[in-house]
């Protein structure tokens, strides 16, 4: 085979060809398949997580309110469909129950850490399985983590900054300071810069919004300046002016959740939603996931090839290892079978004694319900060869009795005759 | 009451392999989705903004082969159909080289660019097809030149640390050219399209269709199709990967009443009617390639390129690759390591 064109030179067009129809057909194709899109919220319970969400995407979830019962920290997830024009959407919303409640949070990322490794394992998988339908996957793996900061006006929390830093590697954080309305300008101005500075310090890595792209490297710069975002959720609507507005209401004023110089929400609806949803998956599935994969690759043994080995040794070392591993499924088949015949004769060793006990104690029974039925035969015979005796002398008595009566009959009617 | 995405059951022996993470997920996704009505705007449409504002900058690869006989006219319809010098023979290759004892593979890639979308064509040549007097297994250098670019892809898709884009040189088109005989179709075109059906997507091309009569295009036409019909040759679009109703109902009409196209090639150009066309010049007239009354060429260009483009790239990826790779896993390495013999061999493996 010859190839030519490595350093490919480009040919003009002389006309129309009408491959500028390309993006539109991958688009519509993608319509067609449906989107889905995964946000893991982390944060303390009470920070405004479940409304944040109802706010953010106008609507209210059904879904059980969160039991806080369980004593250590749980995640609840929920997929809901939605459609906007003809995008199908499948949101997948997971939220953290009772984090931050333990009184030792040591291990309190873990169950969030293992979580997110979960899905991409699924995935890792689904792409390892010979027979696969990645193009019909359903993406769990998840794309933005919303980190709920709670509005101390301080610093973070200890906790924050473990849970964070532990993330970082394995999924998009965009931090934000929930209930915002409950620091004022000044000191959430403060707050914020605390904020950053801790994250930088710390090396905790929060995902940047893309700024490569010339139509929206302007307000993505922009807006990575404002992060943490301090948002307000809320779904109530008050009447402000003659508009219905999401906002809550104070004695002393009401704060808009959509009103930008009350809070951040719009900033991050916008970012997170209506400009940079796309690169928020595919930053997912080609950072995060290819660390994860090469990572537990790494850990199964796996190499690539090194310079004077076979083009193809990943599939030998599978190889190697499948039938390592076959071997010991057999091996514990064997072993399982052997037990399972060994339990066998022992159940039927059991039965067969309790059949054994079973018969002699009904010959036994048997035996005693003849000898009763004898018995009792018996005393019959014998009752009724008493009644038949007696019967017998009763009817010799009576025939005596007759006798002597007809003989002393007649003797009164001679005498009677004689006296005559 | 929920089965975790880790108690799924596994297929294939393969993912055995990967041990079970040692604890289930605290809480396992549930896919079944619930609907929520919106109250409002969110911007969730915006997603096919993004999209494709993605897909322009990384841009696309195209790779379309052309197989048939020699003087078919396969590169002059490639530059037609692509509006530029992209077939082999308009590269600086000796126009009037002789034709090879053996099918040879002779790959050409260009860049080209329209409404700000980048392609990087790669167009795929076969001389020596069909042009022996034995010409049996001729199209095995060809399903080889195929398999070895899905060996490719695969060996860089189960590299542990791999390619952000893995570079895609597998085929996503094969034009076959039919002689207009007007007759049937020979043995060696049905012994071609039945063995590579199966690994590429195959669009079989009535060429130089201007020695026809409409006539007797059409009634050829049938003639193919039934023929390729009654040899169980599946050609794209294949009836088995219609995805809904509606892709059905289109291809069907495509399947059973236009294909294959009878094309014209040309890149010369002539004045019609105050325009300028595509055209072959003969003593009775002007043939316009692009004029839907006189070839099909502007159907198989729609066709190909303005509608089904991605379409093609989907299968090959989703089903011919997938097809291989399955195949490829199962073998208990009974087959030897595949080697690549084309020329980028050595910056392989580094």
């Amino acid at each position: 085979v010859v190839f030519q064109g490595e350093g490919c030179r480009t040919v003009p067009l002389s006309g129309h060809v009408g491959f500028d129809s390309l993006p539109d057909q991958l688009v519509n194709k993608s319509v067609n398949h449906g989107f889905c899109f995964n946000i893991l919220c982390v944060g303390e319970t009470g920070l405004g997580k479940s409304t944040l969400m109802d706010t953010l995407f106008n609507t209210k979830f059904e879904g059980d309110p969160a039991s806080h019962s369980q004593p250590g920290v749980q995640l609840k997830s929920n997929t809901y469909d939605l459609q906007e024009s003809n995008v199908n959407l499948k949101l997948t919303i997971v939220s953290t129950v009772g984090f931050g409640d333990q009184i030792n949070k040591e291990d309190s990322y873990k169950p969030i850490v293992e979580f997110i490794d979960a899905q991409f394992e699924a995935y890792l998988q689904e792409e390892l399985k010979i027979k696969r339908v990645l193009h019909n996957y359903h993406d769990t793996r998840i794309h933005a983590c919303l980190y709920f900061i709670a509005p101390t006006g301080h610093s973070l929390k200890s906790l924050d900054l473990v849970t964070m830093k532990k993330l970082d590697s394995k999924v998009n954080i965009i931090p934000i300071i929930a209930k915002s309305d409950a620091i004022s300008k000044t000191e959430l101005t403060k707050f914020k810069i605390k904020i950053t500075s801790e994250l930088v310090s710390n090396g905790v890595q929060i995902y940047q919004f893309p700024t490569d792209d010339e139509s929206v490297a302007e307000i993505n710069g922009t807006m990575n300046a404002h992060l943490p975002f301090a948002v307000i959720g809320s779904t109530e609507e008050l009447k402000i002016g003659n508009k219905m507005m999401k906002a809550r209401q104070y004695p002393w004023g009401t704060v808009q959740v959509e009103n930008e110089a009350h809070c951040d929400f719009v900033k991050l609806r916008e970012m997170l939603i209506r400009v940079n949803m796309e690169d928020l998956r595919e930053q997912t599935h080609t950072r995060h996931y290819e660390l994860y994969r090469r990572c537990k690759l790494e850990e199964m043994g796996f190499k690539d090839t090194d310079p004077d080995s076979k083009p193809f040794s990943l599939q030998e070392t599978y190889e190697a290892k499948r039938n390592e591993f076959l071997g010991e499924l057999q091996k514990k088949e064997e072993a399982m079978r052997q037990m399972f015949v060994q339990r066998v004769k022992e159940k039927e060793a059991e039965l067969k004694e309790a059949e054994k006990e079973l018969h002699e104690k009904f010959d036994r029974l048997k035996k005693l319900h003849q000898d009763e039925k004898k018995k009792l035969e018996d005393k019959k015979k014998s009752l009724d060869d008493e009644v038949n005796a007696f019967k017998q002398r009763k009817t010799a008595a009576e025939l005596l009795q007759s006798q002597a009566q007809q003989a002393g009959g007649s003797q009164t009617l001679k005498r009677d005759k004689e006296r005559k | 009451p929920h089965a975790g995405p880790a108690d799924r059951k596994n297929e294939a022996a393969m993912s055995e392999l990967v041990p079970e993470p040692r604890q289930k997920p605290v809480v396992p996704m549930k896919p079944t989705g619930i609907n929520a009505s919106l109250l409002g705007y969110i911007g969730i449409d915006t997603i096919i903004e993004q999209m494709r504002k993605k897909t322009m900058k990384t841009g696309f690869d195209f790779n379309i082969m052309v197989v048939g006989q020699s003087g078919l006219g396969k590169s002059t319809l490639v530059n037609t159909l692509f509006k530029s010098q992209v077939s082999r023979k308009s590269s600086g290759w000796n126009r009037e080289e002789k034709i090879p004892k053996t099918v040879e593979i002779k790959a050409i890639g260009h860049v080209i660019e329209e409404g700000g979308v980048k392609m990087k064509l790669t167009v795929i040549d076969t001389p020596g097809f069909g042009d022996q007097i034995n010409n049996e297994n001729c199209w095995e250098p060809i399903e080889k030149y195929i398999n070895e670019q899905y060996e490719k892809f695969l060996k860089e898709e189960v590299n542990i640390a791999r390619k952000k884009r893995i570079p895609d040189t597998r085929v996503h088109c094969c034009l076959y050219f039919i002689s207009p005989t007007g007759h049937s179709l020979r043995p060696l075109d049905l012994e071609f399209m039945k063995h590579l059906s199966k690994v590429v997507n195959i669009i079989p091309v009535i060429a130089k269709a201007d020695t026809m009569t409409l006539e007797e295009k059409t009634e050829f036409k049938q003639r193919v199709r039934k023929e390729l019909e009654v040899n169980g040759i599946e050609f794209y679009p294949q009836k088995e990967f219609d995805e809904d109703l509606e892709d059905k109902t289109e291809n069907d009409k495509i399947r059973q009443e236009s294909m294959p196209f009878a094309v014209v090639g040309s890149d010369k150009e002539y004045q019609v009617n105050g325009k300028r066309v595509l055209g072959r010049k003969t003593p009775w007239g002007i043939i316009e390639v692009e004029n839907l009354t006189h070839c099909e060429f502007a159907l198989l260009r729609d066709f190909v390129i303005r509608t089904h483009l991605q379409d093609l790239k989907e299968v090959t990826h989703n089903i011919h690759y997938e097809t291989y790779r399955a195949k490829r896993l199962n073998d208990n390495g009974g087959l030897p390591p595949m080697t690549v013999e084309t020329e980028e061999n050595h910056e392989s493996n580094m």
